[in-house]
């Protein structure tokens, strides 16, 4: 993960270099046994107002799928930039996703949501899969998601 | 380079493609399977309605969607539990589970990219790139082999892969055509190499803030049939600015959940539009049938696979290794071959043999291969050409003909030039013949006149030989031996005997039916199906060359019937006539479609002279639908070899034959079957005003004099008999 800050630092606001103001957290999230194929997963922030911020990761390479994630393509209207550099394959069903990411302090403990948008080939979208605030506290509590999610955790 | 652009991409793809069009068959099925069972929305029933009945059922329904089969399948939350069903749009209410058909998702996987992800995906679009090439290059080789793009549909001969390859080909070229174009699209689609863009509106910022609007009573839904829907989101409760979102196949639409207002509508753009219908023709879905059909035909592919690697390997087995082969600059004597299925090669392989054998310094080569340049110690120049489809190059002749219309002057070693092909085709040996008159037209001095040799007949290519072997001034005898079919025990039940007087002994063998396997019968092969006309293989003791007689019987006269006359020193039809009720023959049939009387009501005249009457007798005996039949028959004495004198003259009472007309050769006024077809000259041009066809079996003497006599009765019409040939409404069987 490490090579890929470099990008995500131009590509996003979320995640810093300096050492000092940002932190490295890494996000699991394991999948439960859907049936289906790979799903796509998009990981993102809003704030205190519910205004989109910024895509951490996309899981699951073929634009043609995104207007499934419905709501971040509503909020990002598709832009593929948005995920530049920070996209992956699907996560199948049963896997787990782990990322590590240098993300900023200041979007800790400040009103930022972290939400994950799921979809599924010829199976339901589930836009805010899950939605959890970014708190020193909340690091390490898992969450479970509605549909395809079974658990979802970021640790400091 | 069609043949290569076919031949290549065909045998590297061959396992690919067989993966390919076997799992898009099976997925073929279930869109027609799901048209089938989902339960439909009655006409009329708007999408407020369906959507209201759900949410009686499913209080927490998010998502409504129709697939273009019908199916309107729900996804909601009850208590925190997602819950999903197919819906029956009549009440509401859940008939079935949602979940994804594992069997469907593991062959949509394989038949899009083998399991492998990105690099799966690209191979299956190479295969489908191959697809596409192959039928465009084969589509191209029917044409050429059938004589132009009107005749697609023409009768097929040769061997049975070959046969089986076209004929698949030429109906399911269009499906396969269609799927593998539709399938590059997809792929390029799915690689964002297509500019589409989405065409959603974008998302409103001024909703009502309201909620809670039944939904029955927003207007936009209830003017919407459940027909062209595709998919309705409901607002993500508890979230004051989320939005109902309708798509159908107009487009996408929000409405406002408080107020029901529309707030936003795009139409699908033109890309989308193109695109969803090359989804529709791959998939099916939504086209069921045209699925159903595209499977069927993707459902050939493994039988052309296996058949186009069976043609590949006959055509290089039937190529034989020439042993001392010469190269071009060293030898006298250069022999090039064109050749199409590999059969002229094996001649040429004989001639070889022959001739290094008599002391001559010999090259083989493909005729494409000539290069005056290349051919320094030349001293005479030996042509073998076969004839592709309509009097084309066959395949290693290509461009020949320009390489000598391009010569300066010709060379001074002679040339000769020898036509392989089958008398039953319009343009018998075509190819050749161009060769020769146009080396003629160059003034290239002749080693030999211009000749033929009829179905690979080894009696032909040995008379031959015997002719360049004088004009060369050694002797040679060619025993050419064909790959022979396997063979069946005859058993002889009858003979009749004629012509005993005039030295001339001829017999009317007839053998018992063999044994046909249930593999033979389903197939059609061996002697599980012959008709009169079609040849009879018999391979004499103490020799592995067959001869070819023209049967006299059908199938289903429950005889195999054959006409042999003794000739002087004539190794089987010696065996042949001496064969007593009980004895046996090796033989095996082999068809000969161009020489058949076809369907029709359309008058036949038949002219045959001697043995010629085999074949011709066989059309009598089995015209039972009284088609009227006029027989010129030419003989002898009518005391001596009058063949199937009896039986003609009851086929008349019977009404299956019209008229009998016959020549007599030893009589005091001697006269031959051209002379009588003369002498009815105004009745035979009445007939193919009618539109007779007219069939000729017999001596090669013969068949010119009939056809001298039929060009001055035609004259008047201003007919040819090139002019019938070329219909296909005057063939012969000559030998």
């Amino acid at each position: 993960m490490k090579s890929l800050l470099a990008t995500l630092a131009l590509t996003t606001a979320l995640t810093l270099p300096g050492l000092a103001m940002a932190r490295p957290v890494t996000l699991t999230t394991t999948m439960n046994s859907y049936g289906g194929d790979g799903a796509y997963l998009a990981l993102y922030v809003t704030d205190s107002s519910g205004a989109y911020v910024g895509s951490l990761w996309m899981a699951g390479g073929k634009s043609k799928y995104y207007e499934h994630l419905s709501d971040w393509y509503r909020a990002t209207a598709g832009d593929t930039a948005q995920v530049n550099g920070i996209t992956g394959a699907s996560v199948g069903a049963g896997r787990t996703l782990e990322i590590t990411l240098d993300l900023a302090d200041a979007l800790f403990d400040a009103g930022y949501t972290l939400h994950i948008d799921a979809a599924v080939e010829d199976m339901r979208d589930s836009p805010n899969e899950i939605a959890v605030p970014l708190t020193t506290d909340g690091a390490g509590t898992s969450v479970t998601g509605r549909r395809y999610i079974a658990d979802f955790t970021y640790d400091m | 380079m069609i043949r290569a652009l076919h031949r290549w991409p065909g045998l590297l793809a061959a396992a690919l493609l067989i993966v390919l069009t076997l799992s898009g068959a099976a997925l073929s099925v279930f869109p027609a399977a799901e048209r089938l069972t989902a339960p439909q929305a009655e006409t009329g029933l708007s999408v407020a309605t369906l959507a209201a009945r759900i949410q009686t059922a499913y209080p927490g329904v998010e998502q409504i969607r129709r697939s273009p089969s019908g199916q309107i399948t729900a996804y909601w939350f009850l208590d925190g539990t997602p819950g999903a069903a197919v819906i029956d749009p009549a009440t509401g209410a859940g008939v079935g589970s949602a979940d994804p058909n594992q069997v469907e998702r593991w062959l949509t996987n394989l038949h899009r990219s083998l399991f492998l992800g990105d690099g799966g995906r690209i191979a299956m679009a190479l295969g489908a790139a191959a697809m596409l090439i192959l039928s465009v290059s084969g589509s191209v080789l029917v044409a050429r082999r059938a004589g132009g793009w009107r005749r697609w549909f023409a009768p097929l001969r040769g061997p049975l892969s070959g046969r089986l390859h076209v004929e698949i080909a030429r109906v399911a070229v269009l499906g396969l055509a269609l799927s593998s174009m539709t399938a590059l699209w997809m792929s390029a689609s799915t690689f964002d190499l297509l500019p589409i863009t989405s065409s959603a509106p974008a998302f409103p910022n001024d909703v009502s803030g309201e909620t809670g609007i039944s939904i029955t009573s927003i207007e936009l839904l209830g003017q919407t049939p459940v027909a062209e829907l595709r998919d309705l989101n409901f607002p993500y409760p508890g979230d004051a600015t989320d939005v109902f979102t309708l798509k159908t196949d107009q487009g996408t639409g929000y409405l406002d959940q408080g107020t029901g207002a529309a707030l936003g509508w795009t139409d699908l753009t033109g890309w989308e539009n193109v695109s969803e219908t090359i989804y529709m023709l791959h998939t099916g879905q939504g086209a069921a049938f045209l699925g159903i059909l595209l499977g069927l035909m993707a459902l050939g592919v493994p039988v052309l696979g296996v058949t186009g690697v069976l043609v590949w390997l006959a055509g290089r087995r039937s190529r034989p290794r020439i042993p001392g082969n010469l190269p071009a600059a060293k030898a006298e004597t250069i022999l090039l071959v064109g050749s199409e299925g590999g059969s002229t090669w094996g001649f040429a392989a004989t001639l070889h043999q022959a001739l290094r054998a008599a002391g001559q310094t010999v090259h083989v080569g493909p005729m494409s291969d000539f290069d005056l340049a290349h051919h320094a110690k030349a001293q005479r120049f030996v042509i073998l050409a076969a004839t592709y489809g309509d009097g084309d190059a066959p395949e290693t002749a290509k461009g020949f003909l320009d390489r000598l219309k391009a010569l300066g002057t010709a060379p001074a070693a002679p040339i000769a030039v020898l036509g392989f092909g089958d008398r039953s085709y319009p343009e018998y040996c075509g190819y050749a013949q161009r060769v020769a008159e146009m080396a003629k037209t160059r003034g290239w001095n002749m080693l030999l006149p211009f000749d033929t040799i009829d179905r690979q007949s080894p009696q032909d290519f040995a008379r031959w030989g015997r002719l360049l072997g004088q004009a060369l001034g050694i002797n040679l005898e060619l025993v050419h031996q064909p790959i022979v079919p396997p063979t069946e025990m005859l058993t002889l039940v009858s003979r009749r005997d004629y012509g005993a007087e005039m030295q001339a002994p001829t017999a009317i063998l007839r053998f018992a039916l063999p044994r046909v396997t249930l593999w033979q019968k389903l197939t059609g092969q061996g002697f599980a199906r012959f008709e009169a006309g079609d040849l009879l293989g018999i391979v004499p003791e103490g020799s592995a060359i067959p001869r070819l007689y023209s049967l006299a019987s059908d199938r289903r006269d429950g005889f195999v019937e054959i006409v042999v006359k003794r000739q002087p020193s004539g190794l089987c039809s010696a065996q042949l006539t001496q064969l007593a009720p009980g004895d046996t023959a090796k033989g095996y049939i082999r068809r000969n479609p161009g020489f058949k009387p076809g369907k029709g009501r359309a008058p036949l005249i038949l002219i045959g002279a001697g043995t010629g009457i085999g074949p011709l007798a066989g059309f009598i005996r089995g015209n039972k639908r009284h088609r009227p039949i006029h027989l010129f028959f030419g003989m002898r004495h009518p005391q001596n070899d009058f063949l199937y004198g009896q039986d003609l003259a009851d086929w008349q009472t019977e009404g299956r034959l019209t008229r009998l007309d016959t020549a007599v050769s030893r009589a005091a006024n001697p006269s031959y079957v051209q002379d009588t077809l003369r002498a009815e000259g105004t009745e035979v041009a009445r007939l193919i005003r009618d539109g007779a066809r007219i069939m000729v079996c017999g001596g090669r003497g013969m068949a010119t004099g009939v056809t001298d006599a039929l060009a001055d009765i035609l004259k008047p019409m201003g007919l040819t008999p090139q002019a019938l040939r070329a219909e296909g409404r005057y063939v012969e069987d000559v030998y």
